[in-house]
């Protein structure tokens, strides 16, 4: 034993003594996480929030937080001697006057884009793979919970500079809030502690951006990374994998090499788009005034689906005993945001009610063996894609010598149309895919190359696949239809029969599937002309 | 061809195949873009310059406006609209227009320097009306206060042609062009006549040195460098978001694949 090493076994031993931790650590070191590159989507999110701590807490240092009128005489020549509010002040210090300043920012900008979007990226890994599914039902829910928050936050930080751009988005988040019936003129009083803009929002915001959101953060991905651990992490198909096993590489040292080594790339990505494109260049917006308004104001790309919804909802307004109910605003800024994010939160449950599945799985589906809810995934990105090209309508207008009014007659169509269409088309590729998959494990593989008999015949050389590969294919199991129970063996009525009639035709969509083929089905085949 | 035929089936050259594809038939039509010649014609006397604006209306401009400039049908009356406006109109290409779609775009001149000068002179000796700025008052450099010119433009002009200056959509296709790269005389007589859907700034809502405040901010949003790095179009979020996902999250996946591929 060398002298290195005996000290490191003292150090060892006196922390063990006094914590106990070699056990625990044993334990933990050696937990086995599967490799597969969607499984590190959530990694980048982890990633970038810490980044977008690191760099956040560098610009609290300089940013000024007050609504507090000042004569800016910083280094910008062009609103020099400009009336601006002190948070727009100490925006422009921190991007032209702090050494490294500009770079923060636009480190933290550009992290909090990758954040978000990494978060879409994960969500849509769990969803398509059904990774949501027994027992991880919690998980998902906290991860709906920290995907709204993450939109909040995002739009929140957006806010804080206070330019024209920032102040724009701010003002139709007040008609936003103004438009729920009867409390929404008190709620915008008690959030700006009077009319628009009034000097507290900006002060108010902060708290919530840099202390309750980013606590409440902490805390969520505290819980949903514990849950992850407890309840271990989900694993794809294939030989050797079930449900009572996870394959792959431990933590120490595979994990903790490749999950460390990713941190510093996602740090060096964000760092390097920070360096070489500019994001949100605030001096140009000019400070916040409501009496002024820009061409092309646009949110940050995950409140954009928002504000298409907005832009394309028609001028519909009701009047009930005497008061005003903008429904134009209602319906989409609030009703539609509602039903969506409530029902992806319940999706879990909608779903194990329509398949009765109540079984854990730890094995991920493929979602092509899935086609009713990966279509449904399809119509939903549909959706949301319809509805963020209406947020860049005036963009698409002008750069693409389109008329704004025609991009928003497409999404009024569109955004009702295009979703079941998706959900049909991605439903019948994914019954293609299997009927694909079927012909592959009971035909092989082609191999392009073509012989001839000594009859004269020509046939196409198939290869058989691997047994791996075979097992890969039809490992998944096809559950059965529920049948309606409309009435018991007395024949006496369901009380509930509507409600399992309905479940029963949900089933039999949701069941439709190509058979796979069975080990008879391949015996009998390799008992015929092959 | 044993090359060829050998990687036909390889996994790239399906992708391989179409990006060649889209960059043959992208560089195809480049090539075939026409290249608009500039028509030259030689000097003409100052003294005549009113007939030969005359003589340049009744063959370029009378179809549509009429033998006397009254207006016919698509075009509207030019009586009293100034050499300023015609000076903006033809010297920025817009007129003759090429095809009457929701809005006249600007486009290469058709008439030269001193053509659009005679044109203006002959419209402007109809009725009087804004007239053509001489160089003396657009010393922008001198009278102009870049602070104060970027608040008048977020003030007015701002709601159409974008914070940036980048332009803006109108409804039924009309738009708001860009500001950026206009010359400083245009955009004065732009202010001035109020051209297609653009109102009139008189001299009580801009004086002619708050009109030379917005140019000089203008000019300086034209030249100012790349503060930040690159400017993705300065269209603002919507290109940040494209760039967010293509390019910070499109390499995260890369690596992702890369740090989780199997060593082979």
């Amino acid at each position: 034993m060398s002298a290195r090493e005996r000290v490191a076994g003292q150090v060892a031993n006196y922390v063990d003594e006094r914590t106990g931790s070699a056990k625990w650590l044993k334990k933990t070191l050696t937990k086995v996480f599967p490799d597969h590159w969607s499984f590190m989507l959530g990694e980048i999110v982890l990633y970038s929030f810490i980044i977008l701590l690191l760099s956040g807490t560098f610009l609290t240092f300089w940013y000024d937080p007050s609504m507090r009128e000042v004569e800016y005489e910083g280094s910008y020549q062009p609103l020099s001697g400009l009336k601006m509010s002190a948070a727009y002040a100490s925006s422009l210090h921190i991007s032209f006057d702090v050494r490294g300043g500009l770079l923060m920012r636009q480190i933290h900008h550009w992290a909090a884009l990758i954040f978000m979007a990494a978060m879409v990226a994960h969500l849509m890994r769990v969803f398509f793979t059904g990774a949501f599914r027994k027992p991880r039902e919690f998980n998902w829910i906290i991860g709906v919970g920290l995907l709204t928050l993450g939109i909040v936050e995002g739009f929140l930080g957006y806010s804080l500079p206070d330019d024209l751009l920032s102040g724009t988005g701010i003002r139709i988040a007040e008609a936003i809030i103004q438009a729920i019936p009867v409390v929404g003129s008190y709620l915008s009083f008690f959030i700006f502690g009077g009319a628009f803009p009034g000097e507290m929002f900006i002060q108010r915001i902060y708290v919530v951006h840099i202390l309750l959101l980013p606590g409440i953060f902490l805390a969520l991905i505290t819980v949903h990374l514990m849950l992850v651990w407890y309840q271990k992490h989900t694993q794809y198909p294939g030989p050797g994998r079930t449900e009572k096993n996870v394959v792959g590489y431990p933590l120490m040292p595979t994990y903790m090499a490749k999950a460390g080594g990713f941190f510093f790339i996602v740090f060096g990505v964000t760092a390097f788009l920070g360096a070489v494109a500019s994001i949100n260049p605030i001096w140009i917006y000019g400070p916040y005034n409501p009496g002024q308004i820009g061409a092309g104001s646009q949110p940050d790309w995950y409140m954009g689906w928002l504000d298409g919804l907005v832009r394309m909802a028609p001028p519909l307004e009701a009047y009930i005993f005497g008061y005003t109910l903008s429904l134009n605003i209602l319906i989409p800024g609030l009703i539609i945001p509602g039903i969506i994010f409530t029902g992806m939160a319940l999706y879990p449950f909608i779903e194990s009610w329509i398949t009765g599945d109540k079984r854990e799985h730890h094995l991920l589906d493929r979602p092509r063996n899935a086609p009713n809810r990966t279509a449904l995934g399809a119509m939903s990105i549909t959706f949301m894609l319809v509805t963020l090209i209406n947020g860049g309508n005036d963009l698409l207008a002008t750069h693409f010598d389109l008329s704004i009014n025609q991009i928003m007659w497409f999404s009024r169509i569109g955004v009702i149309v295009l979703p079941p269409l998706a959900f049909v088309i991605t439903k019948r590729i994914c019954l293609s895919l299997q009927r694909a998959d079927r012909e592959l494990v009971l035909h092989g593989k082609e191999t392009g190359r073509l012989v001839m008999l000594p009859h004269g015949e020509f046939i196409e050389v198939h290869e058989p696949l691997t047994p791996e590969k075979a097992y890969l294919l039809t490992q998944h199991e096809q559950l059965p239809a529920l049948e309606a129970n409309l009435s018991n063996e007395y024949g006496v009525r369901n009380p509930k029969a509507i409600r399992s009639k309905i479940r029963s035709r949900l089933s039999r969509s949701q069941a439709e599937q190509i058979a796979k083929p069975t080990a008879n089905d391949v015996k009998e085949l390799e008992g015929g002309h092959h | 061809m044993r090359f060829i035929s050998k990687y036909r089936r390889h996994r790239f050259a399906g992708p391989l195949l179409l990006l060649g594809a889209l960059l043959f038939a992208g560089l195809t039509y480049s090539a075939a873009q026409a290249v608009t010649e500039q028509a030259t014609l030689s000097q003409s006397d100052k003294a005549t310059l009113i007939a030969e604006g005359k003589e340049i209306f009744a063959r370029g401009c009378s179809s549509c406006h009429g033998l006397n400039a009254e207006g016919a049908g698509v075009g509207p009356s030019l009586i009293g609209v100034g050499a300023a406006s015609v000076d903006f109109q033809v010297a920025t290409g817009r007129m003759p227009v090429a095809d009457m779609s929701q809005q006249i775009a600007r486009k290469e001149p058709v008439y030269n320097d001193q053509e659009v000068a005679a044109l203006a002179a002959y419209v402007a000796s109809l009725a009087p009306g804004p007239a053509a700025v001489t160089n003396e008052e657009l010393a922008w450099e001198r009278d102009g206060n870049m602070a104060q010119g970027g608040e008048l433009f977020r003030n007015n002009c701002a709601m159409c042609h974008n914070l940036a200056g980048q332009g803006g959509a109108l409804t039924q296709g009309k738009y708001a062009p860009t500001v950026m790269g206009v010359e400083v005389k245009h955009i004065y007589e732009a202010m001035i006549t109020g051209p297609q859907a653009m109102p009139v700034f008189s001299e009580t809502i801009l004086t002619p040195q708050e009109k030379l405040s917005v140019i000089k901010w203008i000019k300086h949003a034209e030249t100012e460098p790349q503060l930040g790095g690159a400017a993705l179009g300065r269209v603002g979020p919507v290109t940040e978001g494209l760039v967010g996902w293509v390019l910070g999250l499109g390499l995260l996946i890369g690596v992702a694949v890369w740090l989780t591929a199997k060593a082979r």
